[in-house]
């Protein structure tokens, strides 16, 4: 076991192979139980009367008749279950000034945003409930609507909420000093005004919940499609006053989350009360019309913002004003503040320039929620700086590439802080840049492009460099408060067949997480892969635990998985050792079988040694330990953050009649420390890339003046699909975190960070030449043909 | 969401659908590959008391040539019109248009007679009605009759079907040797309805034009015909000079409405370009 982790010739030498995932045949065979799958005896359904008002006071409800309609076993008001559960207010307090009004599963007074549940129906189907649901009469006064980021932060605007004495959520400043000057002295300045679009998760499975109180032994156990169990046994436990180990939270099969199903959702909790109301098992699974006014939404960000650049094009300081707009009120537990200042905190992190000054305001606007969806922020803050640096390079008349080698990171400076403050340990800017022009045949496209040009064609080349937050230790929620696991736990058994049991405290939603557990810990306890079995998701059998977000499933869980298979072996070498009469540091566990560490001749099989401590104890001496189960809990120590990097590239051609743009291929080099799978590697690359072009080209949440959002469906709201996405080339660079033995960081957030950026950069090198840009996503036809003056 | 209760018949004739739906006093659908329909039930933006199933009814079945026309049966599915050598042979517009309709699955369920009775006006098919001269045969309680396509697309989802009477057949002049027939869409994405789309069928004399018939669908109420870019080019060689005409004179023709994402300015430029385009294509194959 002395050869290095990822050297791929060791027996069980798991890690960095491209292993496929044990449980896509059972998906895909059909045999997937995700919460709309369950039935429970006794269950019954919930419906939600929505607002049609995006601002509102509830004058009365009548829910006389609904009572009355066949199936019908409860009409709940926000009164009715405000008896129950207690608010809940969506603020961090290492968010210095941050404020957000109180939150109750249904409102009492007064609806925030148009779509808001109002009014909840529980009937034997679904279908009853929806019939009911639709004869509840609820009386709205109007009120006015929030709906715009600079109104809403006038002195005497209308205010989002009654519980807030103003629209401002939070607000923050970073400034390093000098910028004023550096300005005034620049040889360039290129400045910007960016708009991000709102979009939202749009997960295959959508939200789902299955309640199910049962009041015989005041136990509440609940079915829930979502991230994070633990979490949710923490918030059902406080908020209905059902103590903790009374709380079971059973995160199942997950189609799909992307940071959606992290939050708390006004009907996820509803459910729970009503189950305790009705005394049966109430289930909820949120349509697509649903989900599209109540899921997060996310971004909404509009930047102003400026790069200095001195005559050779070295990038001097960036000075940048993001107003983000909010819902009503602040996500809880995680709040709505993290991706604003996540956006101020990752502007520039790719490059050398020590000076900056950043302002963020978030403001509430009587929308629905946003909050954290893969990526969180750094599609805004690569895109902005991205887009600058392009900028600044044209200036200083030089090629993008040659800009970027120019002003990159270099690979030897580290370790070094950003000028926010953000400390880096070891990342690969200029290797990876090196990969990029060598895999995207960089100067080879430079002059296809030329001579495509002259014939009226215009496509167009955009790079982007990223850095990527991972792996967050207790800084990132839990001193501002919020109860929120960053470290991770697992517990490791040998049957007594031999095989090996793995609970874990991460989780599984189809990007792999127990494909790579499993790698990890038959790689390091030493048996085949097929004889791990991983189980995640229930917090009555998993240890409690972060759980899967923030790219922390591979570096976190990845090491505590780790760590706690070198401990199981260390136990089952020292319990053979006993039997064999051996030393344990003499033998070793390969392919399931001791060792003799030297030779590596069989001494016993781990099957007859877990059969000895099972059945036959009594063969073995007194003072004997056969303890073939171990728990083990592991927390970052290190960096606060382990931060991952890489560049991407995007080739567009675009259509400067139609407006039209064909992403013709797409790049990325991403350096996410050690690979423990390449191809769960790269799929979470691709995966990520894909969100990032409907970023930059279809997606996003439309609302009108009144609050309305006007494309709630999927004909209206366009998500990419397969025929517009480009093949994704994806290389890697390794440079694994020394925090860990396994060095892992974390790649689910790459693609998404930067694809956008790469192509809008993409987009304004094809319209260059015709005096046009654009700095608005997504990049719809309309837009640019209105940048191109054709309409 | 689920739709509302319905009650379902499912008659086996023509005549016994008109009753079946006659019985419900006015609150029935018929219902055929339910593409549209059940997503519309599903959202209650429709909720007939009954639905009429018309899809076992073997009249309403059948792709056969007859006398110059080229008879569709109501059920004939979207898939034929992509696959069907009678199709291509005859109504090159349909199996032109039939790639750019939704997707596969959806294809192989949605009926051209449910496109055509829904007249959505940025479908295809319903456009291409009026681009080949097509003529829709209807059944109600006082017999049969044929609509031209030129008279059957009213305002927005409202056509020449009275209420109870049923799209039975679609009726297409056979294409003439001389016809040029043209395709296309600009959609963002494939198979989403399109920001604008063009069928074009030009009768050729060498490189004139002696008749044209263009209909564009996505840019107003119903289908629209392009009279007076036909006009233009009706006589005149297909040239640069030409297309260019007809591009000004499709102005005239396309009163589309502003939306946020799509303005009408929008929808006017693309429709001009995608007329260019298509024109120009013709006069190049000529």
């Amino acid at each position: 076991m002395n050869a290095p982790l990822g050297s791929l010739d060791r027996p069980n030498s798991y890690i960095g192979r491209a292993v496929t995932r044990p449980n896509a045949k059972r998906l895909l065979a059909g045999r997937g139980r995700y919460v709309t799958d369950l039935v429970l005896p006794r269950m019954l359904h919930a419906a939600f009367l929505r607002s049609p008002y995006a601002h509102a006071r509830i004058v009365s409800i009548d829910a006389e008749a609904a009572r009355a309609m066949p199936g019908v076993r409860l009409v709940a008001t926000g009164a009715d279950l405000a008896r129950l559960c207690t608010p809940w207010v969506g603020t961090l307090d290492h968010f210095k000034g941050m404020k957000s009004a109180p939150q109750l599963p249904l409102p009492v007074e007064e609806v925030l945003w148009s779509g808001q549940a109002v009014v909840a129906v529980v009937a034997d189907s679904r279908a009853q409930a929806e019939d009911a649901a639709e004869a509840v009469l609820v009386e709205f006064e109007e009120l006015p609507v929030v709906a715009d980021i600079d109104t809403a932060r006038e002195p005497d605007a209308d205010r989002a909420a009654a519980g807030i004495e103003d629209n401002l959520c939070f607000r923050s400043r970073l400034d390093t000093g000098g910028i004023d000057a550096l300005f005034a002295g620049a040889a360039h300045v290129v400045e910007e005004e960016f708009h991000f679009g709102r979009h939202t998760a749009v997960t295959l499975e959508p939200r789902a919940i299955l309640a199910d109180w049962d009041a015989s032994e005041g136990k509440l156990t609940v079915h829930h499609a979502t991230q994070t169990p633990y979490q949710f046994q923490d918030l059902y436990s406080r908020h209905y006053g059902i103590p903790e180990a009374s709380v079971r939270v059973i995160a199942p099969d997950i189609g799909g989350s992307f940071g959606m199903k992290l939050h708390v959702y006004h009907e996820d909790m509803a459910v729970v009360g009503l189950s305790m109301l009705c005394r049966r098992p109430v289930k909820y699974v949120a349509d697509r019309m649903e989900s599209f006014v109540s899921d997060i939404h996310a971004r909404d960000h509009r930047v102003r913002a400026r790069m200095a650049v001195d005559a050779e094009g070295t990038i001097l300081a960036m000075d940048v004003d993001d107003v983000t707009a909010i819902g009503a009120f602040s996500t809880y537990p995680r709040t709505s503040a993290v991706e604003g200042n996540q956006v101020i905190r990752l502007m520039g992190a790719p490059y050398r320039f020590r000076n900056y000054r950043a302002e963020l305001a978030v403001v509430f606007q009587n929308k629905v929620q946003t909050s954290q969806y893969r990526a969180v922020g750094h599609p805004v803050a690569c895109a902005v700086t991205e887009r600058l640096v392009d900028l600044a390079a044209a200036r200083a008349g030089l090629d993008p590439a040659t800009m970027r080698e120019k002003n990159l990171i270099p690979d030897d400076a580290y370790p070094c802080e950003s000028p926010t403050g953000y400390k880096f340990e070891a990342l690969s800017h200029q290797a990876s840049l090196i990969r990029l022009k060598a895999l995207m045949d960089y100067d080879a496209l430079r002059a296809e492009q030329a001579a495509l040009r002259t014939r009226g064609i215009h496509r167009g080349i955009g790079i982007a460099s990223f850095v990527e937050i991972s792996n967050p230790s207790p800084a990132f929620y839990g001193i501002g408060g919020a109860r929120i696991s960053a470290q991770d736990g697992a517990t490791l058994s040998v049957t007594p067949s031999g095989e090996v049991r793995c609970l874990i405290s991460v989780t599984e939603q189809g990007q792999g997480t127990e494909t790579i557990i499993g790698q990890i810990v038959a790689d390091q306890f030493g048996v085949a892969r097929e004889k791990v079995r991983v189980i995640t998701g229930d917090t009555e059998i998993t240890p409690h635990g972060g759980a899967t977000w923030a790219c922390r499933g591979a570096g976190i869980g990845g090491e505590t998985a780790l760590q706690a298979a070198r401990r199981l072996r260390d136990n089952v070498l020292a319990l053979a050792a006993t039997i064999l009469q051996a030393r344990p540091g003499d033998l070793d566990l390969r392919d399931g079988l001791v060792v003799d560490a030297l030779s590596g001749a069989e001494r016993v099989s781990l099957a007859e040694v877990a059969r000895i401590a099972y059945f036959r104890s009594d063969t073995l001496p007194p003072d004997a330990r056969a303890q073939l189960s171990i728990t083990h809990h592991y927390a970052p120590q290190g960096y606060p953050f382990a931060f991952t990097n890489g560049i991407q590239g995007c080739h567009v051609e675009l259509d400067v009649d139609t407006g039209l743009v064909k992403v013709l291929k797409h790049w990325v080099v991403e350096d996410c420390g050690r690979i423990i799978n390449p191809l769960l590697v790269d799929e979470q690359v691709r995966g990520g890339v894909v969100q990032g072009l409907g970023a930059a080209f279809f997606e996003e949440c439309r609302y009108d003046d009144n609050g309305q959002l006007t494309n709630g469906s999927l004909a209206d709201y366009l998500v990419p699909m397969a025929c517009e996405m480009p093949d994704i080339v994806v290389g890697h660079i390794e440079t694994p975190t020394a925090d860990t033995a396994l060095g892992a960081k974390g790649c689910g957030e790459a693609g998404t960070a930067a694809a956008s950026a790469a192509a809008l950069n993409a987009v304004n090198d094809a319209m260059a030449p015709l005096g046009a840009s654009i700095a608005q996503i997504p990049m719809t036809p309309e837009r640019l043909l209105k940048s191109l003056g054709k309409i | 969401m689920k739709a509302r209760a319905f009650d379902y018949a499912r008659p086996a004739s023509i005549a016994k659908a008109l009753a079946a739906f006659a019985e419900a006093d006015g609150d029935a659908s018929y219902i055929a590959g339910g593409q549209s329909l059940v997503p519309a039930l599903a959202l209650r933006l429709q909720a007939p008391a009954r639905l009429v199933d018309i899809g076992h009814i073997a009249e309403l079945r059948g792709i056969a040539v007859e006398a110059g026309w080229l008879r569709l049966g109501a059920l004939t599915r979207h898939v034929d019109a992509h696959d069907h050598p009678l199709i291509a042979a005859h109504a090159p517009l349909l199996a032109l248009a039939a790639p750019h309709v939704a997707h596969p699955a959806i294809r192989n369920r949605g009926t051209l007679g449910g496109s055509v009775a829904l007249a959505d006006p940025a479908s295809e098919f319903p456009a291409m009605m009026l681009a080949m001269g097509a003529e829709m045969e209807i059944a109600g309680p006082d017999g049969t009759r044929r609509v031209p396509a030129d008279a059957f697309f009213v305002d927005l989802y409202q056509t020449a079907l009275e209420p109870g009477e049923l799209l039975v057949a679609l009726h297409i002049p056979v294409a003439r040797p001389e016809h040029r027939c043209a395709f296309d869409e600009i959609a963002r994405r494939r198979g989403d309805y399109a920001l604008v789309g063009c069928g074009i069928r030009l009768a050729m004399s060498g490189d004139v034009v002696e008749e044209a018939r263009i209909a564009l669908l996505s840019v107003g109420p119903t289908p629209v015909r392009a009279h007076a870019a036909e006009a233009t080019l009706t006589g005149a060689t297909l040239d640069p000079d030409a297309i260019r005409h007809a591009q000004a004179a499709l102005m005239d023709d396309l009163d589309p409405v502003d939306t946020p994402e799509v303005p009408a300015a929008m929808r006017r430029h693309l429709a001009r370009v995608l007329l260019g385009r298509l024109l120009a294509q013709i006069a190049e194959a000529a």
